[in-house]
């Protein structure tokens, strides 16, 4: 039986960080974060052809998923990757239902035999 | 929405087409456990009792692993601690905060309807999540470096 199939129920809530990566802007701010650290809006918005306002806003989405977050410093808000809570939170718990997934696929095979 | 609520546990629901009677003694009897859980346990369980387990992990060797079992109402729950991937060897665990795994079985129509909580994530440290993601190869770091060789391209 897969994962996916109808005896499962797996209580989860990821579905946000999914929703806030599934736009190719944000995606992009996700890279850039990712490769470059933290960046002021002026930096994110720099060479680009998004408007300030238009990543402000994607920012605040990606935020309330919890991925990135800002500090403000003078009259600017730094923003960078909630790198703990991608990899810690969302990675690794689907790492250990991966597992519980798998051992329940056995336990089933084993006492249905 | 907050992230963290959903970090602490996993739930687990699975409907097995056997008695409740098989399935208890699937996860009371240490060797049975072992059999489909996928290690070598030594010990018994038994409220209070220790129970030590070896697991093969491809490139990692034999790792042992840990469960202190909490509470064993026949047929109907179990439950137990132990270290959530504690898979280096050599290194000691034994200060490190434990998981609760949680089992509950239920008599269905079709069998039993077998629950799995596991609970208490949030007190594990962020550097063993890490190496058990390190031993993963879907991290989120290796997403990170998907996304940015597709927005690159």
């Amino acid at each position: 039986m897969s994962p996916h199939s109808a005896g499962w129920r797996e209580v989860s809530r990821a579905a946000p960080v999914f929703a806030a990566l599934g736009d190719e802007t944000r995606l992009a701010l996700v890279a850039r974060l990712s490769s470059d650290g933290p960046l002021s809006i002026t930096r994110l918005t720099a060479g680009s052809a998004v408007t300030r306002q238009a990543v402000t806003k994607h920012l605040d989405v990606l935020a309330m998923a919890g991925l990135v977050s800002d500090v403000r410093r003078g009259r600017e808000r730094i923003w960078e990757l909630e790198l703990e809570q991608m990899e810690a939170a969302g990675a690794y718990l689907e790492h250990v239902s991966k597992r519980w997934d798998e051992a329940l696929d056995r336990l089933k095979q084993f006492v249905e035999e | 929405m907050k992230l963290h609520n959903a970090t602490d546990r996993i739930e687990k629901e699975i409907v097995l087409r056997a008695p409740r009677s098989r399935v208890w003694r699937a996860l009371a009897d240490a060797e049975e456990f072992g059999a489909w859980f996928g290690m070598k346990l030594e010990g018994r369980f038994a409220p209070g009792a220790r129970a030590h387990g070896q697991i093969a992990l491809p490139g990692h060797g034999n790792v042992t692993i840990e469960i202190a079992i909490e509470r064993m109402d026949p047929e109907s729950r179990m439950s137990y601690r132990w270290h959530p991937y504690a898979v280096e060897s050599g290194v000691d665990y034994s200060s490190e905060p434990t998981t609760l795994v949680e089992f509950q079985l239920e008599e269905v129509a079709e069998g039993t309807r077998l629950t799995v909580v596991e609970s208490g994530f949030d007190r594990i440290p962020a550097a063993r999540r890490a190496e058990a993601l390190r031993m993963n190869d879907s991290g989120w770091a290796e997403q990170l470096e998907n996304i940015a060789r597709y927005v690159a391209s």
